[in-house]
């Protein structure tokens, strides 16, 4: 399970990159995110996958999955959560001042 | 805590009461009166040492600054250190009196003209009484600074803030490279106290770092003293009053850089690449000088070239007196000894006639208006006082008796014939240079100073082509450069009392271990018929001959083709620079996003995968996997499906629901793999995202325009696939290599600790509730910069933005 979930996370990583790279600001969005997917599934998976119960006490198991990967994706995602919807505010802004969402364009003065 | 320690202070503290002074006094008393005292109470206060020093005591006083890493303010004292401290307050305080009638206290902002001099004043006593290696450095650098701003005292000019400019780049250059030298030393040796690197030379010769230190340390000298080839800011310093130029760049400053290697000479002498690089240098340079000087038009400019190629001479003379620490003491020392009386006797003898020299062309520039030699002309008989003084300097410069000039200059062709007869440091083959160079640089520096006394002086008078009317200086004007004058005269009938009581003392410091009497060498004017006196005979006659027709020859000098001088070099090396590193900028400095993610993620990839494939981590381990549902590889499959449509899509409504979905099956993964709060949080967040994801998109209009689908770019497609295999890579081979255990059975006591059954919340709030906190503050921040932005429309700022 872990080589296969880590490959998978490659190919997320792949994908988010190349829209990263595009110039288009909603694709570099939508790239990010995807990244931060990849990231979280990154963290649970080192943590080491299905090893146990989920990490609630008085459910009978005796062995739990490590929930401080839980704990520190859980603040992760929370924060990404913010990041991504000041950015996309940010480049609904940029889209109405400026005109585009071309981040070729937005290169500012030549002569600055 | 010694007096000396305070002397060197006063300048500096005298210089904050400057400006009061000024304000307070100008223009009813000239502020240089008040600054005079201080070069003169230093002077008298060194003077009464004199006695001390020659006896052979010294003074080494220290007071902690930053004890801790070894840096501290101690001062040293001796004879060498004595000599150039005379010569800063005595000529200090003759320039600062040339100064009151020089600049005018209507005009000019002396407040600052006497700071920076008082700074520098400072500094330059620092460099040569400082024991401490870092001490020194920072007075060095502060005298660098502060001939920066004399230079540059009339901002207003271009050609000033030029010369400034140059000369604070190439001093500063050399200051950073001698720093290098001196923190090589000290690793070597293991102290900053030069006092101590002396004492232990012997273990220094053989280490690594000797050649590079003593080679950044000579780096820092010969920048500073105008050494061939860094002499180019000498000339474009001239742009500073004339004062400063008599000061600082005849007497003191340029002075240090020949003080640094005096002072070194026992830690790097007795070793033929100091004994080739000090001598071959300081030839070079003396003959580039002579011959430049040759040809200048310009009074400044001459004095300027002449002073590089007497800095040169002073120089190669420390370079060959280098030569007696190779042999420790015997008849063959003491020959080689009197190179460094000689450099010593000639150091003083320059800084009298040179100083006297410049404070006649400045008061030839202050009566006529001009310099140019080609205006001037015919003033022997309207300012006799300054052309008597003209000669006396010229003549001395030209080493010719009855001046102090001839007596060094004789000690310098004996010091030069010793070395052509040299059998070590593979003298045997190139020795004969010396003297023949030597005899040609002299020969032009006699016609120079001929050209400097005589086209001044004699000839034509012009008066249509001056802008005053000239007449004689005033006496306050002269005083200065008459008691120089008369030091030089003095020199040459008393050369012994000078010898005795600075001279030998000097030599001694600097040849330091050698026995006593060594240079007890009397210093006679006439010594007989011997091959010196010939020499002088040969450069007098030689140089008058030349001087003669020197109308047909000096063109041969401008024929030299004016894009291959040094200055030209050093333009266009600074031009080519600017545009080079302009060029380069602007070719990775695109201002382009995209590009810029581009370097970070080639340099994940390079250093990252790069550090993997190098340690030998790589490693790929299945054993503790667990194991795969039919199930959960459909949810694989879906996971890629949903991220390939995201990528491929061609509307962003397709983009967004594809990224929604996405995070769905993320959260059923997190549901798979035991965490239920994640799954939870995942599918509200997910939801909220792409809801906003749809507003945010609801007002504008298509966003993927044109062409819709993604264009492929290999480039991209190359680092992309680069940056995930990386991860995937690190991820397989960081689950292959578990080191320990985790430590998370400790929050099994979860309930026991915290009262909590579910652990994941428990650690939220509990035993890690400080991330939550910072993390309620980011949501908060984003929540205000949300508000913010929508909220503040183009009120003020937007507007700007419009109308651009």
């Amino acid at each position: 399970m872990e080589t296969l979930i880590s490959v998978l996370i490659g190919i997320l990583f792949t994908i988010g990159t190349y829209l990263i790279l595009s110039k288009n600001l909603l694709r570099i969005i939508l790239g990010s995110s995807i990244i931060s997917h990849a990231v979280n599934l990154l963290i649970l998976t080192m943590g080491g996958l299905k090893t146990g119960g989920p990490p609630l006490l008085g459910m009978g198991g005796t062995t739990f999955t490590d929930p401080l990967p839980q704990a520190l994706i859980l603040t992760a995602i929370v924060i990404n959560f913010g990041i991504t919807a000041f950015f996309l505010v940010l480049s609904y802004r940029a889209y109405k001042v400026l005109g585009t969402d071309d981040t070729k364009q937005m290169r500012g003065n030549e002569n600055e | 805590m010694h007096t000396l320690h305070f002397m060197i202070m006063i300048p500096f503290l005298f210089a904050i009461f400057v400006p009061v002074l000024y304000k307070y006094f100008a223009p009813r008393v000239h502020t240089g009166w008040f600054v005079l005292l201080v070069p003169i109470t230093i002077f008298l206060y060194l003077l009464r040492f004199m006695p001390r020093i020659s006896q052979g005591e010294d003074l080494l006083r220290s007071v902690p600054w930053m004890p801790s890493f070894g840096i501290n303010y101690s001062l040293y004292m001796d004879g060498l250190g004595l000599i150039f401290g005379l010569l800063i307050t005595g000529i200090g305080a003759l320039v600062i009196l040339y100064s009151i009638y020089y600049m005018s206290k209507h005009r000019e902002a002396l407040h600052n003209f006497y700071v920076y001099m008082l700074l520098f004043m400072g500094a330059m006593l620092g460099v040569v009484f400082s024991d401490n290696l870092l001490l020194l450095y920072v007075f060095w650098e502060l005298t660098s600074i502060s001939s920066f701003l004399l230079i540059a005292y009339w901002y207003q000019r271009e050609r000033s803030r030029y010369g400034a400019q140059k000369s604070m780049l190439i001093t500063i250059f050399g200051g950073l490279a001698m720093l290098a030298g001196f923190i090589m030393l000290s690793m070597i040796t293991g102290t900053y106290s030069i006092r101590e690197i002396i004492a232990n030379t012997g273990d220094i010769t053989s280490h690594s770092l000797f050649l590079p230190a003593m080679m950044l340390i000579l780096l820092g000298a010969f920048t500073k003293s105008a050494q061939f080839p860094f002499s180019i800011w000498l000339p474009g310093a001239m742009e500073a009053p004339t004062p400063i130029s008599a000061y600082l760049h005849s007497a003191t400053m340029v002075k240090a850089g020949i003080y640094l290697v005096a002072r070194f000479t026992p830690v790097f002498g007795g070793e033929a690449e100091w004994f080739w690089l000090v001598s071959g240098v300081g030839l070079a340079t003396l003959l580039y000088g002579s011959l430049n000087a040759v040809k200048q038009t310009d009074l400044k400019a001459l004095l300027a070239y002449s002073t590089i190629s007497q800095l040169g001479l002073i120089m190669s003379l420390f370079g060959l007196g280098s030569a007696a620490l190779y042999f420790t003491g015997g008849n063959e020392s003491s020959v080689y000894a009197v190179a460094v009386l000689a450099a010593v006797f000639h150091l003083i003898n320059h800084s009298t006639f040179k100083g006297a020299l410049f404070m006649v062309v400045g008061i030839i520039d202050h009566e006529t208006g001009t310099r140019d030699i080609r205006k001037l002309g015919g003033l022997m008989q309207i300012m006799p006082v300054s052309f008597t003084l003209a000669v006396i300097g010229a003549f001395a410069m030209a080493g010719l008796p009855p001046f102090n000039g001839f007596l060094s200059k004789e000690m310098f062709f004996t010091a030069m014939l010793n070395a052509s007869r040299m059998s070590i440091f593979s003298m045997d083959t190139y020795g004969i240079l010396f003297p023949l160079l030597a005899w040609a640089a002299s020969v032009f520096t006699f016609i120079y100073c001929m050209v400097l006394v005589f086209k001044t002086f004699r000839g034509k008078y012009k008066p249509e082509r001056l802008d005053k009317k000239p007449h004689e200086a005033p006496l306050g004007m002269l005083i200065p450069p008459i008691v120089l004058a008369a030091l030089v005269i003095g020199i040459f009938f008393f050369p012994n009392t000078l010898s005795e009581y600075l001279l030998q003392p000097a030599a001694h410091a600097v040849l330091p271990g050698l026995p006593e009497g060594l240079f007890a060498k009397k210093i006679s004017a006439w010594h007989g018929v011997n091959p010196e006196l010939l020499m002088t005979i040969g450069v007098v006659v030689a140089g008058y001959f030349l001087y003669r027709f020197l109308r047909k020859w000096v063109g041969l000098l401008w024929r030299y083709p004016q894009s291959l001088t040094l200055n030209n070099l050093y333009a266009l090396g600074l031009e080519k620079g600017e545009e080079g590193s302009r060029f380069l900028t602007e070719r990775y400095m695109t201002g382009y996003t995209r590009d810029y993610l581009a370097y970070a993620f080639g340099i994940f990839i390079l250093f990252g995968g790069g550090a993997l494939l190098v340690s030998n981590r790589l490693s790929i381990h299945s054993a503790n996997n667990s194991s795969i549902s039919l199930f959960e590889g459909a949810i694989a499959v879906a996971l890629l499906a949903a991220a390939f449509t995201v990528l491929f899509a061609k509307s962003r409504m397709t983009a967004v629901i594809a990224l929604g979905g996405l995070g769905y099956l993320v959260s059923v993964l997190f549901v798979i793999f035991r965490a239920p709060d994640l799954a939870l949080t995942q599918l509200v967040i997910e939801t909220v995202t792409t809801a906003l994801f749809l507003l945010c998109y609801y007002h504008l209009p298509k966003i993927f325009k044109g062409s819709g689908r993604i264009p492929f770019k290999p480039i991209n497609f190359v680092i992309s696939l680069g940056v995930g295999v990386t991860v995937t890579l690190f991820a397989l081979s960081a689950n292959g290599n578990r080191l320990f255990e985790p430590i998370s059975s400790y929050y099994k006591n979860s309930y026991e600790l915290a009262g909590a059954r579910n652990i994941v919340n428990a650690i939220l709030v509990d035993f890690r509730g400080m991330d939550t906190m910072l993390e309620i503050a980011v949501l908060t921040i984003a929540a205000l910069g949300v508000f913010t932005l929508i909220k503040l429309e183009m009120d003020r700022g937007g507007k700007n933005e419009e109308t651009k």
